[in-house]
């Protein structure tokens, strides 16, 4: 209708594009408001939170805040050196002063952690700090032995450091010494690299172990008719119906050695009564109730897509003279990679975090990084190593992600 | 897990039970058995006598929830009852309410509280109600001539069959020493160098292979009475229980019991306070905690209080003096958890303790 | 091809059924000649699906026999019978390029690669599809795919290729152009085409011989000039185009012509079919395109005009004859046409040869 060449103009005179973008912006705008809500929920309940706490891992205020003074005075401090008495006198200064806003608690246990034995170290000495008189350091070696300790100061120093690198390091097993080197852990107190290691272990195992037992189930149920494959779907979502807790309990009556697997295999004859087999409480349990429990998340997307691929393809496949194998393996299983795909991952992110069920069954071999997270959380109220393992653990995730969408595509995935 | 449930005083009529109004405090302790023996003790005779309502809650110990409560400034409990460690520990992290204790009631035998309260049961923010213990304990009709001493319950040749062990290096540690020689008062003694600690690793090693390991009370009697192990360590209320409530033929071998207290506390910024305290003087005074003793075998905290303690609340027959930790048959060689050494070596030892057991 | 002649494809006293009561196919005896194209064309249910899917092997016959090139195929799987297929929904694999799927017939028979692409490169070009090579299915057409979808079938150069409603997802325009282009291929190639459709001008357009079903019964096996000619029943004549009505009692028969009385007692002559003994009713069958606005033919009836519905190069008249109101005149657009009115009486005639007469079983 218009034959200009550079620009449209419509019959106002402005400019199309101009006119485009203006209602292209209005209908974004729109689309924005929409979802705002969400993203103000998600952005207050769901990353702030998830940020806040995993910025604990590497930011550690509470010493720097609560002893200003002897944070200030260790900061020239070489490591080596025995410190001096400008340094002890700023120590009881912040001493008296936590004892007094009764912050020492937190203080001890902040270096604690770095050194075992210091929490009462600090909370006895704070005790009886405003009765120390110069020289101090010699008031406080007199008061404890342990602060004639080099180690005693190289703590406190790495615990003044409030970007700490010291609960990254711990979550894989490292530690920070004061000489600013990065070494291992003792031998006999590592164990986070070890549970992220079998924490793989056994959710690629669970993964695998659900797609070999999932897929000809949901083959099957795409493959029949819809009641019957109702009736199956009902089948495979039963177990959605109890809890989580009532699933492990009822696992641990039946692999339990005097359960009803055990029992059978007496029964029968395959293992004498004063044998039986171990099937909970170790890393076997684990797989067996896990793999158990996350079943119906490998078949439903698995399901999802085999149902919506029509028989005229495998069909397809036959008349042009394939086998009934390579019929499946060329053109049917790549067809339902969408599916699996989405299964594999679903299930085996559930499964790397995965928690109530190894600590129920899992025994001592069988226990995942979550329980020690939780343990963390928890029990020792570490929550800064409990953030730096979470991060790690994080990290792991974005990179079988990345590994995901190198190999598959992450636009691949179809969940149903 | 939080089962709420709320009790309404002989006064309210059932009308107001779903308003928690002002004149309701929110007890938090661990359920079970014990929560009900709370229930029974404290809370009903306070109801009846102050007309407030009690809200009990139940969780899993630790200060996680506390800590989460008082760090966000929205406290929603009034009391809860904690470990001694966790007491000390909060305590000096400033989540907790000091306690004055001067304020606590005398004893029915007008001692001063101070000096009514066992050693170690008045700490600066806590007032403890019971003294409980980690025991190990065996199914009798299963094994007629069972283990009598630590040593036994280490020895799988003498007495084979799996064992049942509290996930936690506390009490374990202890008992393995224990059961290699040390005695009770020495225990700490060794276990604060790294030649104790690997002596009772080292200890624990033996019996490695055959160990069921459990984290709730509850386990342990479930544990002995699906015969998945020969015997188990528990904490004495819950295998008096079983045997006191439902009849199991469960025996307690009371050598090298480490016992315990559980502390009332009030979180920093509880909303009712005032009435929080005043349950907890009610509920710490002699006749109260003597009562309490009738429905668990747990020890009251009162020495005023044990000449009280007289029968399980519904056998007559079966006296509660025997079945506490702290009878002079059971208490001889009793190992009294030291709070200060495991505040301090708690972390060190826990960690070295998981990566013992992931090995 | 054989001396007798047997057909390439048999289908001797072939029946099936799913449940075990209902027949859905009932004693099929069919041969298809090599090269020829053959429509199976009927209403859905009608069983022509079922024997396709039978000669294809993804269904077995629950009686009778099967023969491809006079062997049995009863016992063969489908993956050896090397028939060529299509699909209604194209069945081109999507995660495989229109090269690879072309390829795919190809390699699992074996055939090496440069032979393969030369195969390739030709029935591309027979479905002047050559620059789609390296295209996903998704990023075809509708028409595009169907062809892909068709050199997939041919490029093993099997001997008979099955078509289930290939065209039946494609919009009107494009149908009637690939029914030429299917058309053309198969005498280009003169491989034996067994198609199936439920649309009548698609089997007119395309077939050698056409054989409709109904209810598990070939109705008639003809070519289409006689399917539409001359129905062998009143189902074809009403299944196959459009057509007039008229049902009346039969007086007498004599040399293949049966005379009837209409219901307003008006006499009526046709050519018996498969009518039925003097005093039964029997179906007068007369295409709307033979029966004339006028008197001149043998057989005249007094007609009202009811409805004109105009539509370009004719006009489309519904008339009241007899007593069938839904009797159907087409007057070729000319100046015959602008007289006519609605409600206005007139004369309709036809020849004797085009009215048959028929059952009335339908």
């Amino acid at each position: 209708m218009n034959n200009f060449t550079e620009e449209n103009f419509s019959s106002d005179g402005v400019s199309l594009k101009k006119k485009l973008r203006r209602s292209l912006f209005k209908s974004k705008m729109r689309a924005f408001f929409l979802v705002l809500p969400l993203l103000a929920f998600l952005a207050i309940f769901f990353v702030i939170p998830i940020i806040n706490l995993l910025s604990q891992s590497f930011l550690d205020f509470r010493y720097a805040t609560l002893m200003p003074g002897s944070t200030q005075a260790l900061k020239d401090w070489d490591g080596k050196s025995f410190p001096t008495e400008e340094i002890a006198k700023a120590m009881v200064i912040d001493l008296i002063q936590a004892k007094k806003n009764k912050t020492i608690g937190k203080v001890a246990t902040r270096v604690n952690r770095e050194l075992s034995g210091t929490r009462s170290l600090f909370t006895k000495t704070a005790r009886a700090a405003n009765k120390m008189e110069a020289p101090y350091m010699e008031a406080l070696i007199k008061k404890d032995k342990k602060w004639e300790n080099l180690k005693t100061w190289q703590a406190i120093k790495i615990s003044s450091m409030a970007v700490t690198p010291s609960y990254l390091l711990a979550a894989v097993d490292r530690k920070y010494t004061a000489e600013g080197e990065i070494i291992q852990q003792d031998e006999n107190r590592r164990i986070h690299v070890t549970l992220f290691l079998r924490t793989i272990e056994i959710s690629v195992i669970v993964t695998l172990a659900t797609l070999l037992l999932g897929y000809p189930v949901a083959f099957l149920m795409a493959s029949l008719p819809l009641r019957t494959s109702n009736l199956l779907l009902i089948l495979v979502l039963l177990p959605f119906w109890t809890s989580l807790l009532v699933r492990t309990t009822a696992w641990i009556a039946m692999l339990q050695s005097s359960g009803v697997v055990n029992d059978l295999l007496v029964f029968l004859g395959v293992t004498a009564d004063d044998a039986r087999f171990s099937l909970i409480y170790n890393k076997t349990g684990t797989l067996i109730a896990m793999t158990h429990i996350l079943l119906p998340f490998m078949i439903l997307p698995i399901y999802s897509v085999m149902k919506t691929i029509s028989p005229s393809f495998v069909m397809a496949a036959k008349s042009m003279g394939a086998t009934n194998w390579t019929a499946f393996w060329r053109v049917y299983f790549p067809m339902t990679i969408p599916g699996v795909g989405a299964g594999a991952i679903l299930v085996f992110i559930l499964a790397i975090g995965y928690y109530i069920t190894p600590a129920l069954v899992g025994g001592q071999d069988g226990q995942m990084i979550s329980n020690i997270i939780d343990f963390h959380m928890r029990s020792s109220l570490n929550w800064n190593l409990a953030a730096a393992l979470g991060l790690v653990l994080l990290i792991f995730i974005l990179f079988f992600f990345w590994l995901y969408d190198r190999f598959v595509g992450i636009d691949n995935m179809k969940l149903g | 897990m939080k089962l709420k449930n709320i009790l309404i005083g002989a006064f309210v009529g059932a009308g107001l039970a779903t308003s928690v109004t002002a004149g309701s405090i929110t007890v938090v302790s661990w359920g079970g058995a014990y929560t009900k023996s709370q229930v029974e003790a404290y809370h009903k005779p306070w109801m009846t006598k102050t007309g407030h309502q009690v809200v009990s809650e139940d969780y899993n110990g630790g200060l996680a929830e506390v800590k989460a409560q008082v760090d966000a400034g929205n406290v929603t409990w009034d009391l809860v009852d904690v470990e001694k460690s966790d007491a000390v520990k909060g305590c000096d992290e400033g989540l907790l309410e000091t306690i004055d204790h001067g304020s606590l009631p005398k004893g029915a035998d007008g001692s001063v509280a101070t000096s009514d309260f066992i050693d170690g049961a008045l700490t600066e923010c806590a007032v403890a109600n019971i003294v409980w213990s980690t025991i190990f304990a065996y199914d009798k009709s299963k094994m007629s001539n069972g283990p009598k001493t630590i040593k036994d319950f280490f020895d799988t040749s003498k007495f084979p069959g799996k064992r049942g062990l509290r996930k936690s290096p506390k009490a374990n540690l202890e008992m393995a020493l224990a059961a290699d020689g040390v005695a009770a008062g020495d225990v700490y003694k060794v276990l604060g160098t790294a030649a104790g600690v690997d002596r009772a690793f080292k200890k624990l090693d033996t019996i490695k292979d055959s160990v069921v390991w459990w984290e709730a009370g509850a386990q342990p009697p479930q544990l002995l009475a699906d015969g998945e192990v020969a015997m188990t360590t528990a904490y004495n209320g819950r295998i008096f229980n079983a045997f006191a409530g439902e009849g199991k033929p469960f025996e307690i071998v009371w050598d090298a019991q480490v016992f315990d207290m559980d502390l009332w506390v009030i979180p920093k910024g509880a909303p009712n306070k005032d009435l929080a305290m005043d349950f907890l003087k009610f509920s710490t005074a002699t006749e109260q905690l003597a009562g309490q003793a009738s429905w668990i075998s747990y020890g009251p905290a009162r020495k005023s209080s044990a000449p009280l303690v007289a029968s399980y609340h519904n056998k007559p027959s079966l006296k509660m003096g025997p079945h506490m930790p702290t009878a002079p048959e059971n208490f001889k060689t009793a190992i009294a958890n030291d709070f200060e050494f495991w505040a301090d070596n708690g972390d060190e030892l826990t960690e070295r303790f998981n990566s013992w057991l992931a090995k | 091809m054989k001396e007798k002649r047997e057909g390439f494809v048999v289908f001797e006293n072939v029946q099936k059924t799913y449940d075990g009561n209902e027949l859905v196919v009932k004693n099929l005896n069919l041969e298809i000649f090599k090269g020829e194209f053959l429509t199976m064309l009927g209403p859905s249910g009608s069983g022509k699906t079922t024997c396709l899917m039978m000669l294809a092997g993804f269904e077995s016959s629950t009686h009778g026999e099967i023969r491809l090139g006079s062997k049995p195929i009863g016992n063969i799987p489908p993956h050896k019978r090397g028939i060529g297929m299509v699909f209604q929904n194209y069945a081109l694999f999507p995660h495989m390029s229109v090269g690879e799927n072309l390829a795919f017939p190809l390699e699992v028979r074996k055939i090496g690669k440069s032979f393969r692409e030369e195969k390739i490169k030709r029935v591309l070009e027979i479905v002047k599809m050559t620059d789609f090579i390296n295209r996903r299915p998704a990023q075809l057409s509708g028409g595009q795919q169907q062809r892909i979808a068709l050199a997939r079938s041919l490029v093993f150069e099997p001997e008979l290729v099955l078509m289930d409603e290939p065209l039946g997802a494609l919009d009107k325009q494009l149908r009637e152009h690939m029914q030429y282009e299917i058309k053309h291929i198969h005498e280009q190639l003169g491989v034996t085409v067994v198609y199936v459709t439920h649309d009548q001008s698609e089997a007119l357009t395309m077939s050698d011989r056409v054989a409709v079903f109904n209810e598990g019964v070939v109705q008639q096996l003809d070519t289409p000039v006689n399917i539409y000619e001359k129905p062998l029943n009143s189902f074809v004549a009403q299944f196959i185009g459009e057509n007039n009505k008229l049902v009346g009692t039969i007086i007498k028969e004599s040399k293949g012509v049966v005379q009837a009385k209409l219901r307003n007692s008006k006499q009526i002559k046709g050519i018996r079919v498969n009518s039925g003994k003097e005093g039964t009713d029997a179906l007068f069958s007369i295409r709307p395109e033979r029966v004339f606005l006028d008197k001149k033919n043998s057989e005249s009836i007094e007609a009202q005009v009811l409805e004109l519905i105009y539509l370009g190069d004719h006009v489309r008249c519904r008339m009241k004859v007899a007593d069938n109101e839904d009797f159907i005149l087409k007057i070729p657009n000319s100046s015959q046409t602008t007289s006519l009115r609605v409600g206005q009486k007139t004369q309709v005639s036809w020849r004797v040869e085009d009215c048959r007469a028929l059952d009335l079983a339908n």
